[in-house]
């Protein structure tokens, strides 16, 4: 990365790979890209690889092969001076139970070496506060519901101000109040600034705070970008009803224009509108002469995206 | 890559003085106030309790003087039941509290899921396993003293404390003799460091600390069959265990401090080896838990 270029990345990997001693490839030869500022929907079935990812991007697993930068800085690296600057939530939370939630925190506070121990009680109760657990801080964590411990990991995450947050399955265990809350903390924190990399096997969760898009599957990285443009990608469908005598000339138009897979359904074709633009076809049939009784652009939803590229039903992806 | 490296490490964040003691004394209260640990500590410290009262019953019995390791001389004398007490508890009580808090240090945060937080703090490996080791000896000297202290007090209030008879027969005024004591302490406490280490390489290489904590103590246990072989007596001398009764050295007139300083070197070759492994494989070792 040089300082001129138009967009930084918060996160960056290039063919990153991990092989475990197994012989499974867990991730592999993932390229992906965060954008500085973004919120990146880091999407896949369970056991698809992200969370090996994200574990390499922290530099707890060693990738077989390929590189991650991490707020520009090669990883595992330079791990001492960038993680501070990163929060992280990885595969859920873990905390001592025997500890309160607020122990549990000072802990947490008392290991980083760059926590300053005199703002140490202010930052843990404004986190705590920030996550709604500010009552149940004093329980020991043992006694936490599952929401109360995802909430504590968030908190943990928010202890320092951040640069990036890492949230691997945020809303794991959280009813749908508890979702929609860390979908608002999310926004909240974007828009203070701070790039967000937020994974999820559910895509309707995450789906409406992300800015970008990325989904895994089997350790690939099918496909990755700015949420709008993924849904409009490729897919985007054109119906087009008209009168019976005008099945056939509307047929020649969208041939002649370049609609790849024209079919005729009675008195509507359907095609797939490629790049030709939709006010160009209806233009296109009208100046044909075609009676155009319906005309119908359908974009594909990100959920049919979601499953086109990594399957349904419960099978476990490996 | 170097403009944005240097910009990015101007901002990162400075670590704050005295951070490193801030995480030691985080991690001494998180060994410290576990109840599980404190049982412990307090299952060793009723061992000199229950042997005083034992032999505080029974010494009209007629069975005065008997019984293994300096017993026989405690109702004579308080002092001697910290030496009793020491003597009962190394074989196996002292080995299995050290493997329990040594095994413990990794593979319990291991377990929890709380060690690939501490990692992504970050907390540096090396310093998170000098932590774990500088906490699991403060409990190690803790475990030691409390038998000791419990003994010490238990000995003064049943038979009180009085000038020293040494194994020569030679006696030596109570300061000399309760700074003898002091000496056995510091030397069983350093002979244990070994075992200390052996525990936290096991609890490097697993997430289940019972498994480090029963390959620890099964070290130890091989080490003293081993000990007791004759036909192996050419590697004795280096068994973690065989030195560990030499703290008697200090019940002689002449303490020989060659016979003391040869232990503490076999501790010091089991340190030097078990914590170089632990911290090799710590620094490599993928975090998956």
């Amino acid at each position: 990365m040089t300082g001129g270029s138009p967009t930084s990345f918060a996160v960056r990997t290039a063919g990153l790979t991990k092989r475990f001693r197994s012989g499974q490839v867990a991730v592999d030869g993932i390229d992906l890209e965060v954008p500085q500022g973004a919120v990146y929907g880091f999407l896949g079935p369970n056991g698809s690889g992200k969370t090996t990812t994200i574990r390499m991007l922290l530099g707890l697993v060693r990738p077989t092969s390929g590189r991650a930068w991490l707020l520009e800085q090669s990883m595992p690296g330079a791990g001492g001076a960038v993680l501070p600057r990163v929060g992280v939530l990885v595969e859920g939370p873990a905390f001592h139970p025997y500890l309160s939630g607020s122990a549990n925190l000072r802990r947490l506070d008392s290991s980083d070496a760059t926590a300053d121990p005199r703002t140490s009680r202010a930052r843990i109760g404004e986190a705590l506060e920030r996550v709604g657990l500010t009552a149940a801080a004093g329980k020991s964590y043992r006694q936490y519901s599952l929401g109360m411990k995802q909430r504590l990991g968030l908190a943990a995450a928010l202890l320092q101000p951040r640069e990036l947050l890492v949230l691997d399955e945020p809303t794991n265990g959280l009813d749908p109040q508890g979702t929609r809350e860390v979908r608002h903390l999310i926004r909240e924190l974007s828009d203070a600034g701070t790039t967000v990399l937020v994974s999820s096997h559910l895509l309707s969760e995450i789906e409406q705070v992300c800015s970008h898009i990325g989904i895994m599957g089997r350790g690939r990285l099918l496909m990755q970008g700015e949420r709008g443009a993924l849904a409009d990608d490729g897919a985007t469908r054109v119906s087009v009803t008209t009168t019976p005598g005008d099945v056939a000339t509307a047929a020649a138009v969208l041939n002649a224009l370049g609609l790849a897979e024209v079919a005729a359904d009675g008195v509507t074709l359907h095609a797939l509108l490629g790049a030709a633009a939709p006010g160009t076809v209806s233009a296109a049939l009208v100046h044909a002469g075609v009676d155009l009784i319906g005309f119908e652009v359908r974009r594909p939803s990100l959920e049919q995206l979601f499953v086109q590229l990594t399957g349904e039903g419960f099978d476990v992806a490996r | 890559m170097s403009p944005a490296d240097h910009t990015a490490a101007a901002i990162a964040p400075a670590q704050v003085p005295g951070s490193r003691w801030r995480f030691l004394r985080s991690e001494l209260r998180l060994v410290f106030g576990r109840r599980r640990n404190l049982a412990l500590l307090a299952g060793l410290a009723a061992v000199p309790l229950l042997l005083g009262t034992v032999l505080f019953i029974a010494q009209d019995a007629g069975l005065g003087g008997q019984g293994p390791g300096f017993v026989g001389r405690v109702t004579g004398n308080g002092l001697f039941l910290v030496i009793a007490a020491l003597f009962m508890c190394l074989p196996f009580l002292l080995p299995l509290t050290i493997a329990i808090a040594s095994g413990d240090a990794v593979a319990g945060e291991a377990q929890t899921g709380t060690l690939r937080y501490l990692l992504a703090l970050p907390v540096s490996r090396t310093r998170l396993l000098g932590v774990k080791a500088a906490a699991a000896l403060a409990f190690a000297v803790t475990a030691v003293l409390a038998i000791a202290v419990v003994a010490l007090i238990t000995g003064a209030l049943y038979f009180g404390l009085s000038d020293m008879t040494l194994l020569s027969g030679t006696t030596v005024p109570l300061a000399d003799g309760i700074a003898r004591m002091a000496g056995v302490v510091g030397y069983v406490a350093l002979s244990l460091t070994g075992l200390v280490a052996v525990g936290l390489f096991f609890s490097t290489l697993t997430e289940v600390p019972v498994g480090a904590m029963a390959a620890t103590v099964i070290l130890s246990i091989v080490s003293t069959v081993l000990d007791s072989l004759p036909q192996l007596a050419a590697i004795h001398p280096g068994l973690l265990t065989h030195h560990w009764f030499d703290f008697a050295e200090f019940l002689r007139i002449g303490v020989d401090w060659g016979v003391l300083g040869q232990g503490l070197a076999v501790q010091a070759a089991w340190v030097a080896i078990f914590g170089s492994l632990a911290w090799s494989r710590f620094m490599t070792a993928d975090v998956s838990s």
